[in-house]
């Protein structure tokens, strides 16, 4: 809702720029040392900047309000996104992180933010993706995109489409939990066909700084060949394993949990870091706004005194003259 | 001046034990150098991603003799209960039965099944009832034991247990397709270990 009046007041800001005859008020807000007042204009109306200086008010309102509601959401999910950063680790030691793994069927899932207005962790998830798409193309080798969240399905269905193979929208309706989260992964095991997993995120590290990261995970059947092939899953052979009838069995259920796991973390970083990155340009948006509307009222002030001064003048001469 | 000294030491202290898995730690961690190079040769513009090694700290090579502690990581979704925790043994609840694990114990994955998990640590025993997830304890003397839900055993109340248990087991015998057999099943599972880790 916020959003919406924020476009609104946004088009009727930019109305008077647009506009075929741009007042003299207008044109010297945009050049301050410019003389307002050009010759033989008599009255000079106040109305548009006035008009404007309300608008621009509002929007810093609009932007201040988002603002405070962006980092109340942050301080709650930043201590949850800590809290879960524990989760993930066990798998990269036991499994390792291969980030070079060459298979054949590689699934990008890119995690972005449904809402917009969040600076550029979108964008930065889309082109990793991309990039990483690129990386692993090839003769006989199949990449696909498993999209989350409304603002990489835009950017990602305007050159990938045929690419797809799942988008997933509103994961942030309701609080996340892991529940909500391994359904998710769940749905994406079920749909998808993989050899390796490859989630793309933002990690949140402070309010103004995201690390694009990618995490792998490997399907059973890769995990259980580069075992055989030594390299870094080499070790895992050496493990007991306990548990169902055979390795393959637990290797599936280990891969499946793994993913979760991972989706959860990756996924709480990306909204942690999807509300620092609001907080932060709703930040400098108010504080633009705010020296735009200093500039309008210097302005302002600065056409109606010369409007008077005019006027003085005006009475002033046409007393002497009669004087005279 | 200095009394409040040794405090400021302790929390110092207890706050590295406490979250040491959530600093970020520096980019010496060993960092795939062959996907580095093969990325900066694909897409020389784009600065490559941090990848998951470089935001955790290298665990120790398995030393020649073994060690008197067991390191325990004993993580939850929504917690790290246990990190880098040193203790003197864990029992595991996994599908295959307890398993009890010492320092120096054989490299192992076992999955694990509603029950008892006990960290003994000298004299103290602290005891959690666990749902169910994986365990990996490694070479090192290290043990992982990732959960989905876990709570102290001395919170859990024994009425409710026994509701729940027969609430269960009707809905076991009245349960007509194999979904709903299945959640019963599950239901009828936890109870009953939740059941005996009280009583026992």
């Amino acid at each position: 809702m916020a959003m919406a009046a924020l476009r609104r007041e946004g088009r009727r800001f930019a109305t008077p720029l647009i506009s075929p005859n741009p007042t003299n008020a207008l044109r010297s807000s945009l050049i301050p040392s410019q003389e307002p007042v050009s010759s033989g204009v008599r009255c000079i109306s106040t109305q548009v900047v006035r008009n404007r200086m309300k608008s621009v008010k509002n929007i810093q309102k609009i932007t201040k309000a988002m603002k405070m509601v962006a980092a109340s959401k942050l301080r709650a999910i930043q201590t949850k996104t800590e809290n879960s950063r524990g989760l993930w680790q066990p798998f990269t030691a036991l499994l390792g992180d291969t980030p070079s793994v060459d298979v054949k069927k590689n699934v990008i899932v890119t995690i972005s933010s449904d809402k917009g207005l969040c600076g550029g962790i979108n964008s930065t998830s889309v082109k990793i993706s991309r990039a990483i798409h690129k990386l692993n193309s090839g003769p006989e080798k199949e990449n696909k995109y498993v999209v989350l969240g409304e603002k990489a399905k835009a950017q990602l269905l305007r050159d990938s489409k045929k690419d797809i193979e799942l988008i997933m929208t509103e994961l942030q309706k309701n609080p996340l939990n892991y529940t909500q989260v391994s359904v998710i992964a769940d749905d994406i095991l079920k749909n998808v066909e993989f050899d390796a997993l490859r989630i793309v995120y933002n990690k949140f590290q402070s309010v103004v700084a995201f690390l694009p990261t990618m995490s792998t995970v490997l399907s059973p059947e890769v995990v259980e060949r580069e075992a055989e092939a030594g390299g870094k899953l080499g070790e895992l052979d050496s493990y007991e394993v306990e548990g169902a009838e055979t390795k393959a069995e637990v290797l599936q259920n280990l891969a499946e949990f793994q993913f979760s796991c991972v989706m959860f973390n990756a996924v709480l970083e990306n909204a942690c870091s999807e509300q620092g990155a609001r907080m932060s340009a709703m930040d400098s948006s108010s504080r633009n706004a705010g020296d735009m509307l200093d500039r309008l009222t210097l302005t302002y002030n600065r056409t109606r005194q010369a409007s008077i001064t005019t006027e003085l003048i005006e009475i002033i001469s046409g007393a002497s003259a009669l004087e005279g | 001046m200095l009394r409040h000294g040794s405090r400021f030491l302790s929390r110092a202290t207890t706050m590295r034990w406490r979250r040491p898995f959530s600093t970020n730690l520096a980019a010496d961690a060993p960092v795939d150098s062959n996907f580095l190079e093969s990325w900066r040769k694909a897409i020389p513009n784009v600065e490559p991603p941090k990848t998951p090694s470089a935001f955790m700290a290298t665990r120790p090579e398995t030393p020649s003799s073994i060690p008197s502690k067991l390191t325990v990581n004993f993580v939850l979704p929504y917690s790290s209960e246990l990190s880098g925790k040193e203790v003197d043994m864990v029992i595991i609840p996994a599908t295959t039965g307890q398993m009890g694990v010492l320092p120096g114990h054989v490299a192992t994955i076992a999955e694990l099944k509603p029950g008892v998990l006990s960290v003994h640590e000298g004299n103290d025993v602290s005891k959690y009832f666990v749902s169910g997830g994986f365990a990996f304890v490694h070479a090192n003397s290290f043990a992982d034991i990732i959960a989905i839900e876990a709570v102290p055993l001395d919170r859990v109340d024994p009425n409710l247990v026994q509701k729940g248990l027969t609430e269960f087991t009707q809905k076991l015998s009245t349960a007509s397709t194999d979904v709903e057999k299945a959640e019963a099943q599950i239901g009828v599972d936890v109870h009953s270990a939740l059941n005996a880790a009280l009583t026992g």
